[in-house]
């Protein structure tokens, strides 16, 4: 039912975004999402898919075209990148206090300055808190389940929230992969019409993005926020569906070689793929600890139980974070993760680590290296909150 | 007409606070934020309508005798009417 086919991760995001029919794609091109979008315009310049592509001139009004037709009821799309991600911040926040079900690819760039196109985490750690649905990535099949995925998860009606679908920048939008393609019968069975339940109307008209005095501010708030929170039941359950349609299953929360696992590592993205081939190393060489890798799919909402619920059993954990939290104790996602684990009873000790900075590389070898030195700093200590790793003294 | 805003709870509201009550708007009690309120010697009062048109809460009707005369319900205490009338029919006059 489905096709292999060897296709740069961009082009196939393209596809899928094709593949789901959107009405309007509004984006502003910035290394590395370039070749996403420049393949979505030929393809509507092309008549080979039936949308408005919007070019606009910056990423601000991107985020603002897109929330203008997603209040329309089209179906919408956009992609961006590192400051094109924070040109984007203050309409992000709007985007989901107004519920407007926009899908999103972050192709991950570290932030200026220096300037530095290459991959890192800190343009999503900047907008952790804007109310949208993260999913991360690691493979480019998951980059195209996951954009399906993500439309029927944003336009649910118990949903409707923005999501950003994370890819990291060049080690995974610009690399050529066997990806299986779905074929489109299967893509429309599994993807309804948009439905926006009160979609901006001439005929019935409403009013959207309204001012909130005091007395009904914090109402709109707790609304939000509820609704984020309950968004999970429907991530799961539309995962579960994906997975009967298509047979590739995912979750919040997933574990490799984690069973018999007391030392475990935690990392977000495509280094997550790196990190398996070093589990799998260590273990096959017989390494005196059983090391297992836990990969964070879902960043918000917040998978905390299934995060509680993988770490039961470990005595050691070690966050590799790919951004700093300037002045911060650790980095963004080891801080989240004490906080989800401080009043357990029994939890393990959490090391913190930095590293993979604005696209460099943590080889096999140097998940081996932050593992046995985390270890170490879990037994005996460390000087520093977190380490910034390979780092040149 | 729905619940005000100080009524309504978070289980209530629209998605995304969508309004769907076109105009309901003239619901909200803009006299509340009145430090001051406009008070009137009419017989200096010729109902030229200056106070009218310079209002920006739009809240200054003619009353029965043809003066006119701020809704207090609307009327914010700016007190531009006071400072652009004419013959200084208006005086604004601390609230209690
Ligand atoms: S005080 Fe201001 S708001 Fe009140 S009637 Fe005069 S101009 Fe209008
Ligand atoms: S501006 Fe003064 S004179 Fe003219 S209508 Fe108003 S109160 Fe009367």
């Amino acid at each position: 039912m489905s096709q292999r086919v060897g296709i740069e991760v961009s082009i196939a995001l393209a596809e899928a975004v094709k593949m789901a029919n959107a009405d309007v794609i509004a984006a502003y091109p910035i290394t590395p999402q370039t070749h996403i979008v420049e393949h979505l315009a030929e393809l509507v310049a092309d008549g080979e898919l039936d949308a408005e592509y919007i070019p606009v001139e910056s990423e601000h009004s991107a985020m603002s075209a897109c929330m203008g037709s997603s209040a329309a009821g089209a179906r919408t799309f956009t992609a961006t990148a590192g400051q094109g991600l924070e040109l984007m911040h203050e309409a992000l926040f709007v985007a989901s206090a107004m519920r407007l079900p926009v899908v999103m690819s972050v192709v991950n760039r570290a932030l200026s300055a220096p300037i530095s196109v290459w991959g890192d985490h800190s343009d999503v750690m900047a907008c952790r808190d804007t109310g949208w649905i993260q999913i991360f990535t690691e493979n480019g099949q998951e980059v195209v389940d996951n954009t399906l995925c993500a439309f029927r998860i944003a336009e649910d009606n118990s949903v409707l929230l923005p999501i950003m679908v994370h890819l990291d920048g060049f080690h995974l939008s610009h690399v050529i992969e066997p990806i299986l393609m779905p074929e489109q019968r299967y893509v429309d069975a599994f993807l309804p019409l948009n439905k926006y339940p009160l979609p901006l109307d001439p005929a019935k008209p409403v009013a959207m993005g309204d001012f909130a005095p005091p007395s009904i501010y914090t109402e709109m708030k707790w609304a939000q926020e509820k609704n984020l929170q309950k968004s999970k039941d429907t991530i799961l359950k539309v995962w579960e569906e994906f997975n009967g349609i298509f047979g590739r299953q995912y979750k919040p929360v997933e574990s490799y070689r984690c069973d018999d696992a007391k030392i475990l590592l935690l990392t977000m993205g495509s280094y997550s793929e790196t990190a398996m081939t070093t589990i799998d190393k260590m273990r096959n060489k017989g390494y005196k600890e059983n090391v297992g890798l836990l990969r964070l799919r879902l960043w918000r909402p917040f998978p905390h139980d299934e995060l509680r619920e993988a770490i039961k059993n470990a005595d050691v954990l070690i966050v590799l974070d790919r951004a700093l939290s300037f002045g911060g104790l650790n980095g963004p996602v080891c801080m989240e993760i004490k906080a989800a684990l401080y009043n357990e009873a029994i939890r393990p000790k959490v090391v913190s680590f930095v590293g993979g900075l604005g696209g460099r590389d943590i080889t096999v070898a140097d998940f081996e290296e932050i593992i046995t030195r985390g270890i170490d700093i879990a037994r005996n200590g460390s000087e520093q909150e977190f380490e910034m790793f390979g780092v040149r003294e | 007409m729905g619940k005000s805003e100080n009524e309504l709870t978070w289980k209530e509201l629209e998605v995304g606070g969508i309004v769907t009550e076109p105009g309901n708007a003239s619901q909200y009690k803009t006299g509340d934020w009145r430090s001051q309120r406009p008070t009137y010697d009419f017989n200096k009062c010729l109902k030229c309508g200056i106070c009218q048109i310079y209002c920006p809460e739009g809240c200054v009707n003619q009353n029965n005798q043809g003066y006119f005369e701020a809704d207090l319900y609307y009327c914010k205490g700016c007190g531009i009417c006071s400072r652009e009338c004419p013959t200084f029919v208006i005086t604004m006059k601390e609230e209690e």
